[in-house]
């Protein structure tokens, strides 16, 4: 590093030089990875979905068998949240997060209970059928502020469109051994046979703090030392099952008007 | 391999410890410490920026222009980094998902400008990598030790499998809340420092 080869000319020609090479290695990485981080993370989608629709143990657990079951027996379609209605598109292009910071595809939320700031307008939901052409699960991804962030899921309703048939998160940020519990089996096992929806047609599914009666079939046991997250779980189900979520596809789709 | 690169790359994990005794990267040990899967990526992560990041600075550190030095490490720096993360997310996405974060942020640890700026600027490109790989392991044997207590203590498993099953799922062992959280780090980082300096005398500062 001596000083007679300090010249502005270089030492710019130099960081150029440098910054190319980088950019270089960059891109190539980044180009020549794409292929394989799209696959990665559809699979893991997939996953979650036929965990949601408690059919993942009809696979092997491998990448083959379940992308296999994933496209034997799930129909993945765009719906139109507002009117409830399937539309056209294509449910591989839909981006959730994406529509909801674009002011064309989604709309500013006046009871924002779920804290996700605007909602997109269309949403895709998997249809999945037993294999003789019956819906047996519909699984609908859901999204809502937990504690820290915006926590991802699924859930799986039969075809009444009311129990559950499981409550699967697939993406959060909460305090691992607290909120992150929502991850956790045990507590993913409370929730199969609970009912959205009360007799009146109101969302009535929680979390109970303390845990909830064995009697109570709207109810959850909420995470202990995760209040913030659990009240994030339960706000999230009541708007994504309010009006301004499924519900009006789910009224259509329980009086087969939607085809 | 000569007894003075076998000393460039062993040191760093005892005697030299970036964490213990250089007390750098402390951060990063703080936030990736929750699960040993989780420190042994990091630590691998780290070991390869390190390792390369120093070998590419020290080839061309006779070019380098002292003027702009630093940006130029930063630029290398930050594309391993990206570099990494790119290789995670297609290889390992699970772990990628939980730490990619933490990845990115190997950018601004320490260690690696540290080294590139301390050691690399000045040495042969073979014995720079060495001192990155080195200084690498040394940080991940740190992290490593910090998530052995922090996992085994906190969520009674190790790597994921089940050590003192927890009260929640029908055991006998109460997890220790403490341990779950990222600045109980600081507790046994402490500890691990007054152990070393307690087994080589000679890491104490002088009054």
């Amino acid at each position: 590093m001596s000083a007679k080869k300090e010249t502005f000319g270089k030492t710019l020609g130099f960081v150029i030089a440098v910054c190319l090479a980088c950019a270089a290695l960059v891109s190539i990485s980044a180009v020549q990875l794409k292929p394989l981080q799209v696959e990665n993370k559809l699979f893991d989608q997939q996953t979650k979905i036929l965990q949601a629709a408690d059919i993942l143990s009809m696979t092997d657990g491998t990448k083959a068998s379940i992308q296999s079951t994933f496209e034997q027996f799930v129909d993945a379609k765009m719906i139109d949240l507002d009117s409830g209605e399937f539309i056209e598109g294509s449910p591989k292009l839909f981006d959730e997060r994406r529509n909801a910071r674009d002011p064309e595809k989604s709309s500013d939320l006046e009871e924002d209970i779920a804290g996700i700031n605007r909602r997109s307008h269309t949403a895709v939901v998997y249809l999945v059928s037993n294999g003789a052409g019956e819906i047996e699960t519909v699984v609908l991804p859901i999204v809502g502020s937990g504690l820290w962030d915006l926590m991802y899921g699924y859930v799986g309703l039969k075809s009444d469109l009311n129990t559950v048939r499981n409550l699967i998160y697939s993406d959060h940020k909460e305090t691992p051994g607290l909120g992150a519990e929502v991850m956790n089996p045990k507590w993913v096992a409370k929730w199969p046979g609970k009912k959205i929806y009360d007799e009146a047609g109101n969302v009535a599914i929680e979390l109970v703090k303390g845990g909830a009666k064995a009697s109570n079939e709207h109810g959850v046991d909420a995470l202990s030392g995760a209040t913030l997250t659990s009240n994030g779980v339960t706000r999230t189900l009541q708007f994504w099952f309010g009006e301004k979520g499924y519900k009006p596809f789910i009224t259509k789709f329980r009086t087969q008007e939607v085809k | 391999m000569s007894a003075d690169n076998k000393g460039v790359l062993i040191k760093p994990i005892v005697d030299n410890n970036p964490i213990a005794l250089q007390v750098l990267g402390i951060c990063s040990a703080l936030a990736v410490t929750s699960s040993m899967t989780n420190a042994l990526v990091m630590t691998i992560a780290v070991v390869i920026v390190t390792g390369f990041s120093n070998l590419f600075i020290s080839i061309i550190r006779n070019q380098i222009p002292s003027s702009v030095r630093i940006i130029v490490q930063m630029a290398i720096i930050a594309s391993l980094v990206i570099v990494v993360d790119q290789v995670l997310k297609a290889f390992s996405y699970q772990l990628s998902k939980e730490l990619s974060v933490y990845i990115g942020l190997i950018i601004t640890n320490c260690i690696v400008m540290g080294r590139a700026e301390a050691f690399a600027m000045k040495e042969k490109p073979g014995v720079s990598f060495l001192d990155g790989i080195g200084n690498g392991l040394g940080y991940g044997f740190i992290l490593l030790v910090v998530a052995f207590f922090r996992e085994l203590f906190g969520f009674g498993t190790l790597f994921g499998m089940e050590i003192l099953p927890l009260i929640q799922n029908g055991g006998w062992y109460q997890a220790n809340g403490v341990l779950v959280l990222p600045f109980s780090s600081f507790f046994i980082i402490g500890f691990i420092i007054w152990a070393i300096r307690q087994w080589k005398p000679a890491q104490v500062e002088k009054d």
